[in-house]
């Protein structure tokens, strides 16, 4: 056989107080869709980062066709041909479309950027990758996360590429927008590009992956194995080092007992919604399901006041809520979970702890004055029963893996003992064995009599936690009932072509 | 279940065994953290370690003071007036320190405290303030910071004004109005008790530096200790996630120019007493210097990172550098180039070490 196009052998990073990659081993073959599974935590976006450039090992080797080299920028990692999609968007809001795409190696003479040459290629890479309807003259802060993924991509690709690394690309993405990724993976595929996929999510590493490598606390644990024949069993296994039941906590059958807690009559937004009417008892969990762009996350924000209703009224235990007011909800016990936990939840240079009080000072404090012993006290025992590793509470979140950073967020929400709950994506980017513990704890929440709205991309975390579904395609509620009465093909129907299905 | 011996792995697949304990590599790497943390670590994350670079320069300085001006420098009457020369400035630099944590900037402090100073020496203030108490001037100097504060506050928060702006048009109307009111004269202080008390001294030391210090220990426990100085690091850091977190950003904007209007007026009455009169000619430039010395202090100019302590020493270094300069008789355009050179050495060494300590964090 001839050589494999990367093998990283023996890596080694170590950052104060964790060895993030303790001896990685890594063998990927041109042409081939080679993923990394691993727990939050586990180390693969650091490895994606050293073989970007963008962190320098402190040990190992790395063989590039065959020939031993040093990536010591993103930039020589780029002229290698290794193009790489963080799990973090690095894109510049104020910049066009085109411009992002091109930016560090412009098209241009003598300093001058040729705009229009620019443009059309950017349009061509677009259109390449199924999104022709994205104009390259966009201002890219305008785009959806969705949307600046597909930018990033069109990045990746402006380059002469051979290995493409995707680092959880599909957790901004809904189903729909997954399935066009994947076409275009297998599209690369066949011109003979090999593409490394990072992602929590098992069936997409069935769908699309050719062989596994799994890593658990910064080392191989398992490497070259059948990305579709593997039991997930056994996947999960070596990540966890244990046996997880990938299961939803049993629904207590409650036959319309909690009073009312929230009630949402009427409520219209912009075009981003209208006509939503919709009630939450006391222990119930709703769920709602729709594409990207459905209005779900918007829903949401107008509940909790920071977007304005231009229709309709929330009521909490009665009382209705004033329009466009965060500090109104807040004071009547709602909490959102915001969709984007880098621009919408972190202080990344804050300590963990401090993070998860921002929504609860008030109750470690007195007079003004925080009690910071009990503050971190209190952030400690609800890090711990997140698993947020490693558990100190004094790092800076910066310093944690994305789906650590999550888990923060939301401990923050889970401080603050809520009546109204709203989770926008709570597990995006959180592995299995977590994710379970998540479902557990909301459900537990709700036992406890809260009411709780959960927005999800994926239709089987909607079905499976919620107690009723609601449907929504282009900003109206299709369908709404038990989540018992409806399977994951017919939310598909639902949202994609509307009650005519 | 997880007792069972592994599943050979799959044909063409190579598979080690998960180690048993899963937590031990985190678990010896906090125990190894917890080791070093006791001696270099924790020294380097204490507030002098982190303002080391700061410190080193603060010594520089004063080295080069020593060897050039020898006694006239290292003399503890010398050491006592370079505290008094900073005590004022420095009062207005913990204020900015707190408008720029929040993500804000203020270019009209200068103006506010030449408004306060006019205004509390008005000859309607000062007759009153003889019939009654002088602590009356030092409450109008602080109630016309304040107004001038919540002004500034109230127009960016509320008015959605850019603070450069805003606080750009309050430095040209308050000190036009301190020139109206004043109609261009210097007002001499008539009311001895002011002069007297806060000119002078107290255990030996100027009751002004007793003012700096008071504030500066106040403007530590409020940034470090208090709700209020939590969120304005939060409203500084990501204002979206303070706003989603529930807490009133908009409200909380004008407080921190509020706080910042107080502690101008605070000084403008501390230079009233120093100088003996009020004019609309005071206090000019020290926007810029209290902003640099904010910056070379290590804040954040983009906000939600700063510290009380690099604000004082930033402003130190400034006091210092001027003392050293004048004791040699150099004038004050070379004192203007140093100064730039100041902040450019000062902002790169602090850079230099913070980025080594956010790997190392
Ligand atoms: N700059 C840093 N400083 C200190 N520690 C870091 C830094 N970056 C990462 N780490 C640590 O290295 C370890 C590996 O992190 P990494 O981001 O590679 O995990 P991951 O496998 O990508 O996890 P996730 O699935 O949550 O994204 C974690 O323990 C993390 O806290
Ligand atoms: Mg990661």
């Amino acid at each position: 056989m001839s050589d494999p196009l990367l093998q990283m052998s023996g890596i080694v990073k170590a950052f104060p107080g964790v060895r993030a990659l303790d001896g990685v081993d890594l063998e990927v073959r041109a042409g081939e869709v080679h993923c990394l599974l691993g727990q939050n935590g586990a180390g693969k976006s650091t490895l994606i980062k050293v073989l970007s450039g963008a962190h320098q090992p402190d040990e190992g080797e790395i063989r590039w066709q065959g020939e031993e080299i040093r990536l010591t920028t993103p930039l020589s990692a780029m002229k290698h041909g290794i193009a790489t999609i963080y799990q973090e968007l690095d894109l510049v809001d104020g910049l066009t479309v085109a411009e992002n795409i091109y930016l560090g190696h412009e098209l241009s003479s003598a300093g001058f950027a040729h705009r229009g040459e620019t443009q059309k290629q950017a349009a061509a890479l677009l259109a390449r990758l199924g999104h022709s309807e994205i104009s390259p003259r966009r201002e890219l802060g305008t785009l959806s996360a969705a949307g600046k993924q597909v930018v990033s991509m069109a990045r990746a690709l402006s380059h002469d590429v051979k290995l493409i690394i995707m680092d959880e690309p599909s957790a901004v993405l809904d189903q729909e927008e997954v399935a066009r990724l994947f076409k275009v993976i297998r599209d690369l595929q066949s011109e003979g590009v090999a593409v490394v996929y990072i992602s929590h999510r098992l069936e997409e590493i069935r769908q699309v992956g050719d062989r596994v490598t799994v890593l658990k606390d910064g080392r191989t644990v398992a490497t070259g194995l059948p990305a579709r024949d593997t039991p997930t069993r056994e996947l999960t296994r070596l990540m966890t080092g244990r046996d997880i039941e990938y299961v939803f906590p049993p629904r207590v059958s409650r036959d319309g007992d909690g009073t009312v807690v929230l009630s949402v009559e009427n409520l219209a937004s912009g075009r981003a919604f209208s006509g939503v009417d919709f009630e939450v008892r006391a222990g119930e969990i709703v769920g709602l399901a729709g594409l990207v762009g459905s209005g779900r996350s918007e829903i949401l924000e107008t509940i909790y006041g920071a977007r304005r209703a231009t229709a309709g009224t929330v009521t909490v235990d009665g009382k209705q809520l004033r329009n466009g007011r965060v500090r109104a909800a807040v004071g009547a016990g709602v909490g959102l979970c915001p969709e984007e936990r880098k621009s919408q939840g972190l202080l990344l240079d804050e300590a963990v702890y401090r993070n998860v009080s921002l929504a609860t000072m008030g109750r470690f404090s007195r007079g003004g004055f925080i009690n910071r012993g009990s503050e971190k006290r209190a952030a400690s025992e609800h890090v711990k029963s997140l698993d947020v590793r490693p558990t100190g509470v004094e790092r800076a979140v910066r310093t944690l893996s994305g789906g650590n950073q999550q888990k923060v967020v939301l401990a923050r929400w889970l401080l603050r003992e809520c009546r109204v709950l709203l989770l926008d994506e709570p597990t995006r980017g959180v592995d299995v064995g977590a994710r379970s513990e998540i479902y557990a704890l909301v459900r537990r929440l709700a036992d406890e009599g809260v009411a709780v709205v959960l927005v999800s991309s994926e239709v089987p975390e909607v079905l499976g936690l919620a107690d009723r579904v609601l449907v929504l395609r282009e900003g109206v509620v299709v369908h709404t009932g038990p989540a018992d009465d409806i399977d994951e093909h017919r939310v598909l129907d639902l949202v994609m072509e509307g009650s005519a299905a | 279940m997880s007792d069972q011996t592994p599943a050979s792995p799959p044909a063409g697949a190579t598979a080690t065994t998960p180690p048993a304990d899963e937590h031990r590599r985190i678990e010896a790497a906090a125990a190894e953290e917890g080791e070093t943390r006791s001696g270099f670590v924790r020294f380097m994350s204490s507030p002098f370690g982190r303002n080391l670079g700061l410190i080193l320069a603060l010594l520089v300085l004063c080295a080069v003071g020593a060897f050039t001006a020898g006694d006239r420098f290292v003399d503890t009457d010398n050491m006592v007036t370079i505290l008094r020369f900073a005590s004022i400035i420095g009062v207005v630099s913990i204020g900015m320190t707190f408008v720029i944590i929040g993500g804000g900037i203020d270019l009209s402090v200068g103006a506010i405290v030449a408004l306060s100073s006019v205004w509390a020496t008005t000859l309607a203030t000062q007759t009153m303030a003889e019939d009654t108490h002088w602590l009356l001037m030092v409450f109008v100097a602080c109630a016309v910071g304040v107004g001038c504060g919540l002004v500034n506050g109230i127009l960016i928060a509320y008015g959605g004004m850019a603070p450069f702006i805003a606080t750009l048009a309050m430095f040209a109307a308050a000190r036009g109005l301190a020139e109206i009111i004043s109609e261009k004269r210097t007002q001499l202080v008539d009311v001895r008790g002011l002069v007297d008390t806060i000119n002078g001294e107290f255990l030996g030391i100027p009751v002004l530096v007793w003012i700096f210090a008071a504030v500066s220990t106040i403007g530590w426990v409020l940034l470090n200790r208090t709700t209020f100085g939590r969120r304005t690091i939060a409203v500084g850091g990501n204002a979206t996630a303070a706003r989603l977190a529930g807490i009133a950003v908009k409200r909380h904007t004008v407080l921190l120019y509020v706080v910042l209007g107080l502690a101008c007026g605070i000084a403008g009455i501390m230079l009233t007493a120093r100088t003996g009169t009020g004019s609309g000619t005071h206090g000019q430039l020290y926007e810029l210097d209290a902003i640099a010395a904010v910056v070379i202090g290590g804040t954040l100019l983009t906000g939600g990172r700063g510290t009380i302590v690099g604000t004082i020493i930033g402003v130190l270094i400034f006091t210092t550098l001027t003392n050293v300069f004048t004791l040699n008789n150099l004038d004050s355009s070379t004192q203007a180039v140093a100064k730039g050179a100041i902040i450019v050495i000062a902002v790169l060494l602090q850079q230099r070490v913070s980025v080594r300590s956010a790997d190392s964090s």
